[in-house]
C-alpha cells in the first residue's frame, strides 16, 4: 500500500509545486524529478504484487493486470518528461509558447499523470470515471497551449466530444450501480469492482448489456474507436509533441483498460466468463474494433500532418487492441496486453522523433520534410526504425503480439483474418508511402540539425526489440497472470 | 322527457347569450382601468349590439349568397357550442352531447364559415385575414385537441360532463398532466379568440388584424351576429378554462339550491378570469405575425408534455 | 398498481417536478436568447435540487440531501453566476442564438421523450418505486441535451447544453439509484466545475484567436481539406 500511496502522492505534490513556481527550466527538471520518483515507486508495487497477489482491496486495487499498465505510464511519463525538457525548451526560445504558459504545461503534465494513474489503480468505478473525466480536463488547455486558432477549434472539438462520449459512460456507470443495488447488501461498496466481479452472476444481464453499450461507447469515444474518433488526430496533432506522446502512449490505453474491466463484469452477468466471441460484448468490441483499424488505415493514406498521420496509426492499433480483446481467449487476450506495451513504447518514441523532425524543419506538413536522415541522422534513423517497428515488422515486438492475435483468428473466426491482414498491409504502405520522401529525400537548403535528446527513443525502441527477440520470463508470467484474470486460461 | 332538465338547459342558453356581451364588457372595463382610463358603461356592448342591429345592411356587389348566410352559421355554431359546453349543471338532457371532439368540431364549423366570409367579399384584406385565420387554427387545433386527449386519457372519457365529474369525485391530487393542459388550454384559447399577444381586438390597424379583417365588409345585424358570436367564443373557452380545472360548486343534481351555488360560483369564477386576462393583455404586448407558429408550436409541445407526463409518470 | 390520487403529496409533488424538469429541458431546445438560456439553466438547476431534497426526505437518506446542497449551490448558482459574467465580459449576454426552425426542433424532442421511455423500460423494474416513472424523463433530459448541443451555433450555448447533460445525469442517478455514493458524486460535481472554469478560459481563448464565438467558424480542421 505505501508503494501505491508513493505513486499516486509524487505526481499531486509536483503538480502543486509546478504549478506555483516560475522559471521553465527548474520547472522542467522538477517535471523529471517527480515523474522519477513516481516510476520507482511503482516499481515497488509491481514487486510486490508479483510476489504477494493483489493490493489494497477497498479503494484502491491492483492486481497483475493494471499494475504492469501503472508501471508502464510512470515509465513512459519519465522519458517523455525527459524528452519535453530540451523539446519545449527550444518551443519557448523560438517563441512558440510564452513562459507563463509553461507553468500550467507543468503542473498539468503531473496533473494528467495523476488522473491516469488514479483511474489505474482505483477500485471504484465511480472514481474511474471521475479520473478519466479529470485526464481530459487536464490535457484540453494544453491542446491550445500554442493559441493558434486550429489547435483552439482542436481543444474545443476534444472537450465537446470527449465531455459527451464520458456523459454517456456516466450513465452506463449509473446503471452498473442501479444492477448493483439489487444484488450486493452494502450501498457504499456497490461499485467496488472487485465486490461486483464476485457478484456478477447475479446481476441483471438487461441492465448489465444496456449499461455496457453506454459505456462501450463512452469509453469507446476516449479510446478514440471510429466512428467516434474525430477529436483524436486534432487533439494529438495540435498539441505540443509531449502531449501527443502521452496522450496517444497512456490515455488511449487507461480508456481501453476500463473497457475491458467492465467486460468482465457484464461477462459475469450474461453467463460467459472467460470472454467469448459469442457474446454481445465480445462482438461490440470487435466490430468496433475491426472498423476502427480498416477505416483508419485508409485514412492513412490522406494525411499531409506528419503528427495526424501517427494519430490515425494510434486509432489503428487501439482498434486492433480492442479487436482481440472482443475476441478473447488467452492467445488474444495475452496478444492484446503484449500490444499494449509495445504500441505504448513504440508510439511515444515515434512522437519524440516527430516532435524532432517538425522542428527541423519548422512545418509539420510532411510535404515539406525532407532529407531529415541526412540533416541529423539520429532523427532520420529513430524516426525510420520507429514506424518499422510500428508497422509489425519483424524482430520487433509489434510483430509478435500482431503475430498472436492473427493466430488467435484463424483459430476462431478464420473469415477475419483476411480484412485484418489486408488492413495490416494498407497501414503499412500508408505509413511508408509518406515516410520515404521525408526520410530519405534531398536535403532542403538551410536545414540544420536541433539539440535533441534521443535517449528515451533509443530506451524504447531496445524495449520493444527486446520483447520482440525474446520476452523475458519474468515479464511472460506477468502478462499471463493478467491473462488467466481477463479470459480465465493462461497461455503458458 | 325531462322538464326540468330541459328548462334548465334553455336557461342556460339564454344566460350565455345574455351574458357573453356582459364578460367582454367586463374585460375592456379592468384594461380601460389598468390603463387609467375612464371605463364605458357596464351595458354598453348592449347598447353597441342594439345600435348595430338597428342599421342599414350594405352589401358589396361582388359577395355571394355565402356571405349573407354566414353570420347565421357562426353564431348558430357558436351558441350551439355554447350549450353544449357544462355552464351550470352536470346532470343535464345535453350532457351525453357534451363531448370534447364535437365541441372542436362545431368551432371549426364556425371558424369555416368566417374565413369564407372573409374571402368572399374579395377585398384584400379579407383574404388576409382568412389565411391568417387559417393558419392560427392549424396549429392550434392540435393543441387544443392534444390537451382534451390528455384530460380524456385522466377521465377515461371524451365527454366533458364525465371529465369534470371526475375531477369532482376523486381526491385532490398534483397532476403534472393537468397543470400542462391548463397552461396549453390558456395558450391556444388567446390564439383562437384572437387576444393579446396573438392578435388585438380593439386595433383599427388592418395589416396587424386576423379576427378583424375578415369581418371588417360586414354592417348592420351581420357584424351585429359576427360580434356576438366571438364574445360567446371568448366566454365558451373562458368557461372551460374554468370548468375543466377549477369545477368545485357545480351543480350536480338538479335541485334549485345547488343550481344558485353553481350560478354564483361561475359568476364569480368568471369574474376573476376576465380580471387575469385584462391584466395579462394589459402586461404584454403583442408578437409579431411570424412569430404566431412558434407560439403555438409552445403550446402544442406543452400539451404534449402534458399527455407523456400522463402516460410516463401517472398510469403507472 | 396504486392509483395516482393515493400517492402521498411528496411522491406527487416529486413525480410533477419530474414533469417541470422535463418542461425546462424543451424549453431550453427552444429558447434561443443567451440571456434567457443561462437563466433557464439556473432553474433547471433550482428544479433538480429541490426533486433531489424531497427525494431524500422520502427514503430518509441524509447523503442525497447534501447531494441537493451541492446541486443547488453549483448547479443553479456558481455555474450561471460565472457564464453570465463570462458572457458579459464577452459582451455576448444580449446575444439571440436563433435556430433554423424551432418547431421541429420541438416536435423531435418531443419523439426523443417517446423513444427514451421505450429504451428505458428493461430498466425502470429496477428503480424504487417513489421515481421509477421519472427514469424515461431523466434519460430524456440527457437526450434533449445532446439535441440542443448539435442544434445550437454559439459557443456559450454549447456550454449551457453540455451543463444542461450533466443536469440530466445527475437527475439519472437520484431517480433509478437515488443518487449515487458521495465520494462519487463530490467527484463528479468537482469535475463538473473545473469543467465549467475551463470552458470560461475557452471563451477567451476563442474569442481572441477567431474574432466571433460562432462555432461554425471553427472548421479549419477537416478531413476534406487534409
Amino acid at each position: 500500500m505505501n508503494a501505491l500511496l508513493l505513486t499516486l502522492a509524487a505526481p499531486v505534490v509536483g503538480a502543486i509545486l509546478l504549478a506555483l513556481l516560475p522559471g521553465v527550466r527548474v520547472g522542467a527538471l522538477l517535471n523529471i524529478v517527480f515523474c522519477a520518483a513516481g516510476f520507482v515507486a511503482s516499481l515497488g508495487l509491481a514487486s510486490g504484487v508479483l510476489s504477494t497477489g493483489p493490493v489494497g482491496g477497498a479503494e484502491f486495487y491492483v492486481d497483475a493486470f493494471n499494475v504492469y499498465l501503472i508501471v508502464l505510464t510512470a515509465f513512459v511519463g519519465l522519458t517523455t518528461a525527459i524528452f519535453s525538457r530540451s523539446y519545449m525548451g527550444h518551443e519557448v526560445g523560438s517563441g512558440r509558447v510564452t513562459t507563463g504558459r509553461m507553468r500550467l504545461y507543468h503542473s498539468s503534465f503531473q496533473g494528467f499523470l495523476l488522473t491516469m494513474l488514479l483511474g489505474l489503480s482505483t477500485n471504484n468505478l465511480g472514481i474511474l470515471w471521475v479520473s478519466l473525466e479529470g485526464a481530459t480536463l487536464a490535457t484540453v488547455l494544453l491542446v491550445s497551449l500554442y493559441r493558434t486558432p486550429e489547435s483552439i477549434e482542436a481543444a474545443w472539438k476534444y472537450f465537446v466530444l470527449c465531455g459527451v462520449g464520458i456523459a454517456q459512460t456516466l450513465f452506463g456507470t449509473v446503471l452498473v450501480y442501479l444492477a448493483a443495488a439489487q444484488v450486493v447488501p452494502d450501498t457504499e461498496p456497490a461499485l467496488h469492482w472487485t465486490v461486483l466481479l464476485q457478484h456478477a452472476d447475479k446481476l441483471d444481464p438487461g441492465v448489465m448489456r444496456i449499461a455496457f453499450v453506454f459505456l462501450l461507447v463512452g469509453y469507446g469515444t476516449k479510446v478514440g474507436l471510429v466512428p467516434l474518433h474525430n477529436w483524436l488526430p486534432d487533439a494529438h496533432s495540435e498539441g505540443p509533441t509531449p502531449m501527443s506522446a502521452v496522450l496517444s502512449g497512456l490515455l488511449l490505453n487507461v480508456a481501453l483498460y476500463a473497457i475491458v474491466r467492465v467486460k468482465m463484469l457484464t461477462e459475469g452477468a450474461l453467463g460467459a466468463a472467460g470472454g467469448g466471441a459469442g457474446e454481445i460484448t465480445g462482438k461490440l468490441m470487435m466490430g468496433f474494433g475491426l472498423i476502427s483499424f480498416i477505416v483508419a488505415g485508409l485514412f492513412l493514406h490522406r494525411q499531409r500532418d506528419i503528427k495526424r498521420l501517427y494519430s490515425y496509426s494510434s486509432i489503428e492499433h487501439m482498434g486492433l487492441m480492442t479487436f482481440a480483446f472482443g475476441l478473447g481467449g488467452p492467445l488474444a487476450t495475452f496478444g492484446a496486453l503484449l500490444h499494449m506495451t509495445v504500441h505504448s513504447l513504440t508510439k511515444s518514441a515515434i512522437f519524440v522523433t516527430v516532435g524532432h523532425a517538425s522542428q527541423i524543419a519548422a512545418t509539420q506538413l510532411m510535404e515539406n520534410i525532407r532529407g531529415l536522415i541526412r540533416t541529423q541522422p539520429a532523427v532520420g534513423w529513430g524516426l525510420l526504425v520507429g514506424t518499422l517497428a510500428i508497422a509489425g515488422f519483424p524482430p520487433f515486438g509489434v510483430f509478435i503480439s500482431e503475430f498472436l492475435l492473427l493466430t488467435a483468428t484463424m483459430k476462431s473466426a478464420p473469415w477475419l483474418a483476411l480484412p485484418l491482414l489486408t488492413g495490416l498491409a494498407v497501414a503499412f504502405a500508408g505509413l511508408f508511402r509518406h515516410l520515404q520522401p521525408m526520410v530519405f529525400g534531398d536535403r532542403p537548403e538551410g536545414q540544420a540539425p536541433v539539440k535533441a535528446s534521443l535517449m528515451p527513443v533509443l530506451i524504447h525502441l531496445l524495449m520493444v526489440l527486446w520483447l520482440g527477440l525474446s520476452i523475458p520470463l519474468v515479464l511472460a508470467r506477468w502478462f499471463d497472470q493478467a491473462t488467466i484474470l481477463i479470459a480465465g486460461t493462461g497461455l503458458l | 322527457m325531462n322538464a326540468p332538465g330541459w328548462i334548465l338547459v334553455i336557461l342556460q342558453t339564454g344566460l350565455v347569450v345574455l351574458a357573453a356581451p356582459l364578460y367582454a364588457g367586463w374585460i375592456k372595463r379592468v384594461k380601460a382601468l389598468l390603463q387609467n382610463r375612464t371605463p364605458p358603461p357596464y351595458l354598453q356592448p348592449y347598447r353597441d349590439l342594439r345600435k348595430l342591429f338597428a342599421k342599414e345592411i350594405v352589401l358589396a356587389e361582388t359577395t355571394s349568397a355565402i356571405f349573407r348566410i354566414a353570420p347565421y352559421i357562426v353564431l348558430g355554431a357558436a351558441v350551439l357550442a355554447m350549450s353544449v359546453v357544462p355552464l351550470i349543471a352536470l346532470d343535464l338532457p345535453v350532457t351525453a352531447v357534451a363531448d370534447a371532439v364535437v365541441l372542436v368540431g362545431l368551432l371549426a364549423l364556425g371558424r369555416f364559415f368566417l374565413a369564407l366570409a372573409g374571402l368572399d367579399a374579395g377585398t384584400v384584406f379579407g383574404g388576409m385575414g382568412a389565411s391568417r385565420e387559417m393558419m392560427v387554427a392549424s396549429l392550434a387545433e392540435p393543441a387544443m385537441l392534444m390537451v382534451i386527449f390528455t384530460l380524456a386519457m385522466v377521465a377515461s372519457s371524451t365527454n366533458l360532463s364525465t371529465v369534470i365529474m371526475h375531477t369532482l369525485i376523486t381526491p385532490l391530487a398534483l397532476r403534472p398532466s393537468v397543470i400542462f393542459a391548463l397552461i396549453a388550454l390558456v395558450m391556444v384559447a388567446i390564439a383562437e379568440t384572437g387576444r393579446i399577444p396573438v392578435d388585438n381586438p380593439a386595433t383599427h390597424l388592418e395589416l396587424t388584424m386576423i379576427h378583424e379583417a375578415m369581418i371588417l365588409e360586414y354592417s348592420g345585424r351581420h357584424l351585429a351576429m359576427m360580434e356576438l358570436a366571438a364574445q360567446l367564443k371568448l366566454l365558451l373557452y373562458s368557461v372551460l378554462i374554468v370548468n375543466l380545472f377549477f369545477p368545485w360548486g357545480m351543480a350536480l343534481t338538479q335541485a334549485p339550491a345547488s343550481v344558485e351555488i353553481a350560478m354564483a360560483a361561475i359568476f364569480a369564477k368568471l369574474a376573476i378570469l376576465g380580471t387575469l386576462l385584462a391584466i395579462g393583455e394589459t402586461a404584454v404586448a403583442k408578437m409579431r405575425v411570424f412569430r404566431v407558429p412558434t407560439f403555438l408550436a409552445i403550446a402544442f409541445t406543452v400539451a404534449l408534455v402534458g399527455m407523456l407526463s400522463f402516460i410516463i409518470l401517472e398510469a403507472g | 398498481m396504486q392509483q395516482y390520487s393515493q400517492l402521498p403529496l411528496i411522491e406527487q409533488a416529486i413525480l410533477t417536478l419530474a414533469a417541470m424538469i422535463l418542461a425546462s429541458s424543451l424549453a431550453l431546445l427552444a429558447q434561443s436568447r443567451v440571456v434567457a438560456t443561462i437563466r433557464l439553466f439556473a432553474w433547471q438547476g433550482v428544479l433538480l435540487a429541490v426533486i433531489t431534497a424531497l427525494v431524500a426526505l422520502d427514503i430518509g437518506d441524509a447523503q442525497l440531501l447534501i447531494s441537493a446542497l451541492l446541486t443547488l449551490s453549483l448547479k443553479a448558482l456558481f455555474i450561471p453566476w460565472l457564464l453570465v459574467r463570462q458572457a458579459r465580459l464577452l459582451n455576448i449576454l444580449k446575444d439571440s442564438d436563433a435556430s433554423i426552425r424551432p418547431g421541429l426542433i420541438l416536435l423531435m424532442g418531443g419523439a426523443l421523450v417517446v423513444f427514451c421511455y421505450s429504451v428505458v423500460q428493461p430498466i425502470e423494474v429496477f428503480a424504487a418505486s417513489v421515481t421509477r416513472n421519472a427514469v424515461a424523463l431523466s434519460l430524456a433530459v440527457v437526450m434533449l441535451s445532446m439535441l440542443m448541443l448539435i442544434t445550437r451555433r454559439k459557443a456559450v450555448t454549447q456550454v449551457v447544453a453540455f451543463m444542461a447533460l450533466e443536469n440530466g445525469l445527475f437527475f439519472a442517478a437520484v431517480t433509478t439509484t437515488q443518487g449515487m455514493p458521495l465520494v462519487v458524486e463530490l467527484g463528479v460535481a468537482f469535475d463538473v466545475m473545473v469543467a465549467a472554469v475551463i470552458f470560461g478560459v475557452f471563451f477567451f481563448q476563442i474569442r481572441d484567436s477567431i474574432g466571433s464565438l460562432d462555432i461554425d467558424e471553427l472548421v479549419r480542421l477537416s478531413e476534406s481539406g487534409e
